[in-house]
């Protein structure tokens, strides 16, 4: 059957049969490097695409259907249009900060691919701390809107890199919380173990309606922390412009817009991987015939579209939900998820000790 | 224990009206006969435009050439930029008696921002705003339009 994990295996005999050692591995790390960067403006291309055309739909309205066949090369103008213009670099702003930040940002994103497993034996690096990882370095990027912002010498960028770092540091919380609920169940933060633990069913299913609960206040943090409507503040079309990316022009602007969407595949993936068992199937239990059937839709499908189907929850929320204000938002925060998914995870502790979950 | 229900019933309220607002886009994502958008120039023949559409003041004329037209210049009075100017003449009726009548309801489409106010400050409903918006010329001077017909006149029984 036809398998990712096959290719790599043949790619790397291959590689090591024909080469020295330190070569193959330096031509390997070059192939996952393109590959990565691949991945990036596909990414790219295909969620912006996909964000218009959603927001059109559920605004009864079409969307860009003009640039080949229902619309399809809209982006593929855009980015060229984009890599076409002038990078201005503004004369107040500290240069180096400025035209470092949308490096760093897209780095950030870059990093956190590392531990995500695409496909069954498809990962670039299955640490032991994989969780721990994840959530250590997506509070990186808030540095580079931060620098983004403080560089650009603009109030507007300024004040939306502000609230950026109050809204991030404050919705971390929830979404570790809501992550140590699972890793509580498995008993590891590597990844493989995570996906490995679901094999008899997906940790939503079998971790009653704590998981839920933890599922739907993951959900509500990490849409806050890629700074998405309705915690769009950090932008803030109606009052700031465009927050901390307002100075940015050309490629530096598309960096910013390809790491937002990047970010949204990353933490839907991480919420795919911990919660819908990332690439493996719909298991029930020990129906084995049923399970049989499942296993024959390749794992690489089964996580994208899980992935894809999560992207599109966000999206939905994007375009039905009004923006909170900055006071709204850190109440919701401080009073609502964080005291929730403290409690939560108590119960999920519970559940865990006494084995009460499948 | 009070502010724990309302703790809790402010949780379960939220999400109730949240997912009531996703449904209703959802509908709209999964029912693509809504779409209100008209791709104009494609669809030049069957485009339909609302009713209250406005583009732009015309004079409604009868088969016999005959309008509604007081020359009251009620519209120009209402008119916040001077789009519209009423030259009146004085028509002499068969007792001998002058009356006042419209000679050119001059309209400058160039000035003209749709509001609506002539329309409703028209005494006769003998203006109306109609359905047209393909408006582009290559000269100003074809913007002043004159709005009554040549040769035609007032209606019999409109004061």
């Amino acid at each position: 059957m036809f398998s990712i994990e096959h290719i790599t295996h043949l790619i790397d005999a291959w590689l090591y049969g024909n080469l020295p050692p330190t070569l193959a591995l330096l031509i390997e790390c070059l192939i996952v490097g393109l590959a990565a960067i691949t991945l990036f403006a596909v990414l790219g291309l295909v969620l912006v695409l996909m964000e218009r055309k959603v927001s059109a739909h559920m605004q009864i309205r079409l969307g860009p259907n003009r640039v080949g066949p229902g619309g399809m090369f809209q982006t593929v103008a855009d980015t060229l249009k984009l890599a076409m213009k002038e990078g201005l670099t503004p004369d107040g702003a500290d240069k180096f900060l400025f035209n470092l930040a949308p490096y760093l940002v897209i780095v950030v994103s870059m990093m956190i691919l590392a531990p995500v497993a695409f496909a069954k034996g498809v990962q670039l690096w299955d640490l032991n701390i994989g969780v721990l990882y994840v959530t250590a370095i997506s509070s990186l990027s808030v540095i580079g809107i931060l620098m983004a912002g403080w560089a650009s010498n603009n109030k507007y960028s300024l004040l939306g890199a502000m609230r950026s770092g109050a809204q991030i540091v404050s919705y971390e919380l929830s979404a570790g919380m809501s992550l140590i609920s699972i890793v509580v169940l498995t008993g590891s933060l590597r990844i493989s173990d995570i996906i490995a633990s679901q094999q008899n069913g997906w940790w939503l299913f079998k971790g009653h309606i704590p998981a839920v609960i933890s599922f739907a206040i993951f959900i509500i943090a990490v849409t806050a922390e890629t700074n998405r409507a309705p915690f769009d503040l950090a932008e803030a079309e109606s009052e700031l412009t465009a927050g901390f990316h307002t100075e940015y022009s050309g490629m530096k602007f598309a960096l910013f817009f390809l790491a937002e969407y990047v970010n949204i595949f990353i933490v839907c993936a991480i919420a795919a991987t911990l919660f819908l068992g990332g690439w493996m199937p719909l298991h029930i239990g020990n129906w084995a015939g049923f399970n049989h059937v499942m296993d024959y839709i390749p794992s690489s499908i089964w996580f994208v579209g899980k992935v894809f189907s999560l992207i599109f929850l966000i999206m939905w929320f994007r375009w039905t939900f009004p923006r909170l204000r900055i006071d709204q938002l850190l109440r919701l925060e401080w009073k609502y998820l964080l005291p929730i998914s403290m409690l939560n995870l108590l119960l999920m502790t519970l559940i865990a000790i006494n084995g009460w979950h499948f | 224990m009070a502010f724990l229900n309302k703790y809790i019933s402010d949780v379960f309220g939220a999400v109730r009206s949240l997912l009531k607002g996703m449904r209703l886009t959802g509908y709209y994502f999964t029912h693509r006969r809504e779409i209100i958008t008209q791709q104009y120039p494609d669809n030049k023949e069957q485009m339909h435009l609302p009713e209250r559409f406005r583009g732009e003041v015309v004079m409604t004329h009868d088969a016999n050439n005959e309008h509604a037209c007081t020359g009251c210049t009620a519209c120009e009075l209402a008119c916040p930029n001077a789009t519209i100017k009423i030259i009146t003449k004085f028509d002499i009726s068969p007792e001998g008696k002058k009356k006042k009548a419209l000679d050119t309801f001059v309209y400058h489409l160039e000035l003209c921002t749709m509001c609506n106010l002539c329309i409703e400050a028209c005494p006769t409903d003998a203006i109306k705003m109609a359905q047209t918006f393909e408006h582009s010329v290559t000269d100003r001077s074809q913007l002043t339009k004159k709005l009554n017909k040549p040769g035609s006149k007032i209606r019999e029984g409109i004061e």
